[in-house]
């Protein structure tokens, strides 16, 4: 097959592209230029500021012996990750921007682009598998590696995309066993420490970060039941399950801490409440997909057994869900069995069954059984 | 789904496998490099000296003999040099290389010119510069209070002269210099440094010219009234790279940029390259003495490849002069031209697969390509200047490398098109919010 080889730089995607060339596929390595320095007078130098992570890719390439290229992205991704996190902010949503960026750019953009150029697949160092099923339907699963899995990231591909996906890592026992095959193979970024920041926002100051592209209105606080509490300087600044930096000046009637439980940003309100109704046990999801055929349940409307995951590396917890709509407009439905955390809306839910990731969807809302948000809405009017 | 690559004929290789097959044949070099304009395979003569000198011992500064033998080497270099451009052997500094030539020839004449007439800050100049001009300027401006005058262009890329004697009128006083290359690196303009140069003069501003592209290609008069100093490169012309040389005029007095044992007229520092400066000056007396032969022998290859790409894809458009006076207003090996539609960094990939090398004309260090500066210098937009392959042929290339392209760039263009713009840029697909406040502001 024609393989192109998605190098971020990383030793996963440097391994990833090692073993599609041992395999005897015809291998190129393209790393994406995704980040934009600021302009001069020599127009068009994009991309700038990934050169250290550009050229271990180059590195690694040269090592394996196939072709180099920098692809810019960096257009595509501004609008379609960095302003859409930034969008998402200010509609009171907390996005994941590498789901997002999996969404749009590396399956999306460059699978297109791979696919016109002639390519049969692209491949990446991301642990998880793609399976077939024994009707020859494609399916995302989990990676041998539960400390390593990112299926969750990836639970946004749809089955056109998923066809053309290999995860080379994804039967890999341990990161640590990637490792000691980089250095087997001589490969530079062996010891290259994992990235976690968003890749955007160097110095991880997301909160700094969104201050200076977000202005911030001042608003009203207020409780589960509505009542006001005090001004926000901007709601923007919230985010749910948030404890400090509230500074209402006054303790909450039975003396316990009080808790972000909502940004409401077309209000203006921040809602906060007790502890206990952070524990959500309801998700409603919009933009469902699935990942791969379409789940059998889902045109029947019933609720089906299944886990669901809202974070990157969080524990799955059972739940009963229920899809509804249809192509290009599914929304699901959650009753969890045990409850989440601090579940904002615009993180994905993640639904599997078993090590199959069945498909996900935009949290739309999340809230404890035992408060219903949406009284809040018919007095808004009235507390701004 | 467009499958290209690969889905020729049963029996017959497609791109891919000529690409295969070219891993498999040549590891460091591709099959057919039309890329000479970047840099140039090693010239036999140069070749030869690099051999022949290699094991020389002894700094051409040290007092012995092996000393001697060394400053022996330089200066004959430097006097065979001198010869096949046409100049003083004293007027030449060897650099590392054109970058530092054009460094040392702008940024050391600001300098001088700053220190004598401390208002005169201008440099009056073009968009299509190198960077190592346009770089050297912007940051001239942006620490030393420079001040950039650009003279517009025609639309083949040459300047406009009667704009560029008008701003030397209006602006003699603030100017401390002027510069313009002599061959443009993408397109092949040749410019009218001549007439630029005895404009200059006559308000008394230097001019400083950047001829990296045109020694060997096209005749230049480096001693023509007005030219303070020429930048030139070794491997461009088949010398090996890391040398080059300022030509500067005995009379000019530039600042220095880096400074130790005080060779080359005490303007450019640093034990010489001796082996390094034979060869260049070896590469140099073979291609001037080639000129004329190898122009008319690229200017036919050259014609072979326009008149090709015609047939083969009608909507290129060629850039650069034109016309039956053209020739002696462009470089005989270059076509550039305009791809509508066709992402530049794309069509190279392609073409790359398929074992052939080409160039988008600029990448930063990254190794992402950018706008073609000079396309938007001539008036193009961005998105056209994005668009753009450059050909660069040399000693080397044959009619059968030019049939080659002919055979692959349909292809290549017709996968381009497919893949469209690699960001949404113009398709108008892509939301364009600024969402620095910074940004909008």
């Amino acid at each position: 097959m024609r393989i192109l080889a998605a190098m971020s730089g990383g030793v996963d995607s440097a391994v990833a592209a090692a073993r599609a060339v041992e395999a005897g596929h015809d291998v190129v390595g393209v790393h994406l230029a995704l980040s934009r320095m600021p302009g001069t007078l020599r127009t068009g130098s994009r991309g700038c500021c990934t050169i250290e992570d550009s050229n271990d890719a180059f590195r690694a390439c040269d090592t394996l012996g196939i072709p180099f290229y920098v692809w810019d992205f960096s257009d595509r991704f501004k609008a379609d990750v960095v302003d859409n996190f930034v969008e998402e902010y200010q509609a009171g949503r907390t996005p994941n921007p590498c789901l997002r960026c999996n969404e749009k750019i590396k399956f999306e953009a460059l699978l297109d682009r791979a696919i016109a150029l002639g390519f049969d697949a692209v491949v990446t160092g991301h642990y998880a598998r793609v399976a077939r099923a024994e009707d020859g339907t494609v399916e995302l699963h989990r990676a041998a590696d539960d400390a390593k899995d990112q299926s969750y990231v990836l639970g946004v591909l749809r089955e056109d995309q998923l066809e053309h996906c290999w995860f080379p890592l994804a039967d890999t026992p341990s990161k640590a066993l990637v490792r000691e095959e980089a250095e087997r193979r001589g490969l530079g970024v062996a010891a290259k420490p994992d990235s976690h920041d968003i890749c955007f926002i160097p110095d991880g100051d997301t909160r700094g970060w969104l201050a200076e592209r977000i202005d911030l209105t001042p608003g009203r606080i207020v409780d589960q039941d509505g009542t006001d509490l005090g001004e926000h300087a901007g709601a923007h600044a919230f985010t749910v399950g948030q404890r400090k930096g509230l500074s209402m000046g006054r303790p909450a009637p039975d003396g316990k801490p009080r808790y972000v439980l909502q940004v409401r940003p077309k209000e203006n309100r921040v809602v906060v409440g007790p502890q206990e109704l952070l524990e959500v046990d309801r998700l409603t999801g919009i933009r469902a997909s699935f990942a791969g055929a379409e789940h059998p349940a889902a045109a029947a409307g019933t609720w089906e057994e299944a886990h669901v995951q809202v974070r990157a590396h969080a524990e799955p917890v059972p739940a009963l869900v229920r899809w509804a709509g249809g192509p290009g407009s599914w929304t699901v439905q959650a009753r969890l069995e045990g409850s989440l955390r601090g579940v904002a809306p615009g993180q994905s839910m993640v639904i599997y069954q078993g090590t199959r990731v069945v498909g996900q969807a935009t949290i739309e809302t999340a809230h404890s059984s035992a408060w219903d948000p949406s009284a809040l809405a018919t007095n808004a009017d009235a507390a701004v | 789904m467009l499958t290209l690559l690969g889905s020729g004929e049963p029996g017959k290789p497609g791109p891919w496998s000529l690409w295969h097959r070219s891993r498999l044949l040549a590891v460091s070099s591709t099959p057919v490099y039309l890329d000479y304009a970047a840099t140039a395979p090693l010239a036999p003569a140069a070749r030869a000296s690099i051999l022949e000198h290699l094991d020389l011992v002894g700094n051409p500064n040290s007092l012995h003999g092996p000393g001697r033998a060394a400053h022996r080497l330089v200066e004959e270099s430097r006097e065979r040099l001198a010869a096949a451009i046409g100049v003083h052997p004293s007027e030449i500094l060897f650099t590392s290389g054109g970058t530092e030539a054009d460094n040392l020839g702008l940024k050391g004449a600001f300098w001088a010119a700053v220190a004598e007439r401390p208002r005169a800050r201008g440099i009056l100049l073009t968009g299509a510069e190198h960077h190592a001009v346009l770089d050297t300027v912007e940051w001239l401006a942006r620490h030393e209070g420079a001040v950039p005058f650009f003279a517009p262009l025609h639309a083949d890329g040459s300047v406009d002269l009667p704009a560029w004697e008008e701003l030397l009128a209006r602006h003699a006083g603030d100017l401390a210099l002027s510069t313009l290359m002599w061959a443009n690196n993408e397109v092949g303009t040749v410019q009218p440094v001549v007439a630029a140069a005895a404009a200059a003069l006559r308000v008394g501003v230097p001019l400083h010219t950047d001829a990296v592209q045109a020694l060997g290609h096209v005749p230049v008069a480096l001693r023509a009234p007005g030219i303070a100093s020429a930048a030139l490169s070794a491997h461009k012309i088949g010398g090996p790279v890391g040398v080059g040389a300022l030509v500067l005029g005995r009379d000019r007095t530039p600042v220095a940029l880096q400074h130790g044992g005080g060779q080359e007229r005490s303007l450019r520092s640093g034990t010489l390259d001796a082996v390094g400066v034979a060869a260049f000056a070896a590469a140099a007396e073979a291609a001037v003495a080639a000129l004329d032969a190898e122009r008319t022998r690229l200017e036919g290859l050259r014609s072979r490849l326009v008149e090709g790409l015609a047939r083969a894809v009608p909507h290129a458009v060629v850039n650069g002069p034109a016309g039956p006076d053209a020739v002696g207003r462009r470089l005989p090996g270059t076509v550039h031209v305009t791809l509508p539609g066709c992402e530049g960094d794309t069509v190279l990939f392609m073409l790359d697969m398929a074992g052939i090398a080409s160039s988008t004309g600029s990448a930063c260090t990254a190794g992402v390509a950018g706008p073609s500066h000079v396309l938007m210098a001539m008036g193009a937009d961005e998105a056209t200047a994005r668009c753009v392959q450059r050909f660069s042929l040399g000693a080397g290339s044959t009619e059968a490398d030019v049939d080659a392209l002919l055979a692959a760039l349909p292809g290549a263009v017709a996968a381009a098109s497919a893949a469209g713009p690699a960001s949404g840029r113009h398709d108008g697909t892509v939301r364009r919010t600024e969402t620095t406040k910074g940004e909008a502001a």
